[in-house]
């Protein structure tokens, strides 16, 4: 890949996947360049590639929302040699149909909707185009996949939910929201893992920690995971809570 | 019972840091670890112990230290005015402080972060395999006054009245820069313009990142409001909403949407992180093969070269106002060689 000195040739905005350098030990395989759920399972799916494939050199890999990236160790491989790997790869197969890696988790999350642990579940509502009812309705219908985490610690981004929640982030910004919250705002749903501030509405709020620095594991969110609501009333919450200070009563199985 | 540094008082957010806790890049968690990498392995140098030992780093001044039992400690990174009961010590160099000692370090002389190394390395508790306090990400917390920082076992190679010529990073200067994710998005005469354009560090900045300021029209990407978040890494050059340049540092998110002109090679990061608000930076754009290339070499027997410039430090007698007074190799110094007098 002798391109890669030439920022020119860098991004071919027409065809992905696209492999382009970034940094000196870095390289991003992008599937997509917009929010796109064929190119999130791309995504995951080929990462789990990557990891299988256990390339001399490669010390971590990581997903967005719709591309990987690969860090190495530059001492001990380098971009022409990891482009040529990941070009075949990415040949293996076609990536947007794979199906997702196994190992993948579903996740049952108690939640609270409304009230006012979480008072903007009518405001998202109406932006949604739906009553509350319908819209805590739509939350816990069905699960929603981590597509990926990130920004903060064990962040989690979930969707993507039906086309009438692309709501907008507020144009303000709420000074802060407790851990725990849930978030929505472009088709997606965050749970906080710490106290934030935020421009997307709070419409639930959990007892679920999404970074553990004291646990054997910190993080108990993976990217691929889905996490299915379980609307829960406001005493119920407080007592999951109180009996089990990380998780809010959370749990978990495998998924096939 | 083993030693200790007691922390007395203590300028703005000092830190325990190490090479960080790389790994946790997929769960949202940047590497973190020490603004300057650099400074640790002169520090390891100096003191003769391995580089994932973990050091305090002090952002713009320092603070007042005791021993708890007798330490052998090195200073690093950007120098600092620093005197040990009431006398002014080398920095760059390895001094004893005794039970009792009072090691007094002031503000920085040029450059940021300042680092203070002890034999056997500071003893906090490891979170997720490392002692750096993440503090964007509320592992660990900065260090305050009336603090015990215990220290590890040494492993007896440590001497005090060494000293270490160490690169002058601390005044900004040409940063190498090579493509990142998003260089296409700007065009080859925006490019140019950032190549020839001088940068002045901005008051705004911390282990997260800098703002650089500039004068001349801001730097905008095609397409910059709707580029999809994708990893970001230390070193990256984001343009902010505003067509200004700001450059990650350890602590940085892991994800983000504003688009990056190139990224800061590892060996110029400390350039970027060591400049103090007002500081001018420029940057070059350097292929990946010739910034490669440079890496590799540097990194052969670099642990060997550093420790091959620990030399004993020496005084000039003459230059001594009452040479009785002095241990000739202890580390402490007249104070004629520091530069003005208080």
């Amino acid at each position: 890949m002798t391109s890669a000195a030439d920022p020119d040739d860098t991004v071919r905005p027409d065809r992905f996947p696209q492999t382009v350098p970034m940094g000196l030990s870095g390289m991003l395989v992008r599937f997509s360049d917009r929010m796109d759920d064929a190119a999130n399972r791309a995504a995951l799916a080929f990462r789990a590639g990557v990891e299988a494939e256990a390339w001399e050199g490669v010390e971590e890999t990581a997903t967005s929302l719709g591309s990987v990236f690969l860090r190495f160790d530059p001492l001990r491989t380098d971009h022409d040699a990891l482009a040529e790997r990941v070009t075949g790869l990415l040949a293996r197969c076609d990536w947007y149909a794979a199906k997702l890696p196994p190992g993948r988790r579903l996740w049952h999350i108690p939640a609270l909707f409304g009230g006012p642990e979480a008072p903007q579940i009518e405001e998202a509502a109406s932006l949604a185009g739906l009553t509350p009812d319908a819209a805590v309705a739509e939350l816990t219908a069905r699960p929603v996949r981590v597509l990926t985490i990130g920004f903060a610690p064990g962040l989690p981004y979930m969707g993507p939910l039906p086309p009438h929640w692309d709501i907008p982030r507020q144009t303000a910004l709420t000074p802060t929201l407790p851990a725990g919250a849930v978030v929505v705002a472009v088709r997606q749903v965050i749970i906080f893992p710490t106290a934030t501030p935020t421009g997307w509405r709070h419409v639930g709020q959990t007892g679920f920690r999404g970074f553990r620095p004291e646990a054997a594991a910190p993080f108990p969110l993976r990217a691929g995971d889905e996490v299915r609501f379980h609307a829960v009333t406001a005493e119920e919450l407080h007592r999951l809570r109180a009996e089990d200070p990380e998780g809010g009563g959370a749990r978990s199985e495998a998924l096939r | 019972m083993s030693a200790a540094l007691i922390v007395r008082s203590a300028g703005p957010g000092p830190s325990v840091q190490d090479r960080g806790r790389p790994g946790w890049l997929a769960e949202g968690l940047s590497r973190g670890g020490a603004a300057d990498p650099l400074a640790l392995a002169e520090g390891a140098a100096l003191l003769r112990q391995p580089v994932d030992c973990a050091a305090l780093e002090m952002a713009g001044i320092g603070g007042t230290f005791e021993a708890e039992g007798d330490l052998v400690l090195a200073l690093t990174g950007a120098p600092m005015r620093a005197t040990l009961d009431g006398a002014p010590v080398v920095w760059n160099a390895t001094h004893a402080l005794r039970a009792g000692q009072r090691l007094v370090i002031g503000a920085a002389e040029a450059g940021v972060y300042g680092y203070l190394h002890v034999a056997g390395g500071f003893a906090t508790p490891l979170r997720m395999g490392s002692r750096a306090a993440h503090l964007t990400a509320g592992l660990g917390a900065p260090v305050a006054a009336g603090e015990r920082l215990p220290v590890g076992a040494p492993s007896g190679a440590a001497r005090p009245g060494l000293v270490l010529d160490a690169a002058d990073r601390f005044r900004g200067g040409t940063v190498r820069i090579v493509p990142s994710a998003q260089t296409g998005l700007f065009s080859p005469e925006d490019r140019a313009r950032f190549a020839a354009t001088d940068f002045v560090r901005d008051t705004r900045g911390n282990r997260q990142g800098v703002r650089l300021v500039h004068d001349g029209a801001p730097f905008a990407a095609a397409g910059q409001l709707n580029i999809l978040s994708e990893i970001i890494v230390p070193g990256d050059i984001q343009m902010t909403g505003d067509g200004t340049p700001y450059v990650l540092l350890p602590e940085c998110q892991t994800m983000g949407g504003y688009p990056r002109i190139g990224t800061v090679v590892p060996d110029d990061l400390p350039l970027v992180a060591q400049a103090a608000p007002g500081t001018r930076l420029r940057f070059r754009f350097v292929g990946l093969d010739e910034a490669l290339a440079d890496y590799r070499q540097r990194r052969q027997g670099e642990a060997a070269r550093l420790a091959a410039g620990v030399r004993p430090l020496v005084r000039d007698p003459a230059g001594m106002a009452d040479l009785l007074s002095y241990q000739l190799v202890g580390g402490v110094t007249a104070g004629d060689d520091l530069g003005e007098g208080e």
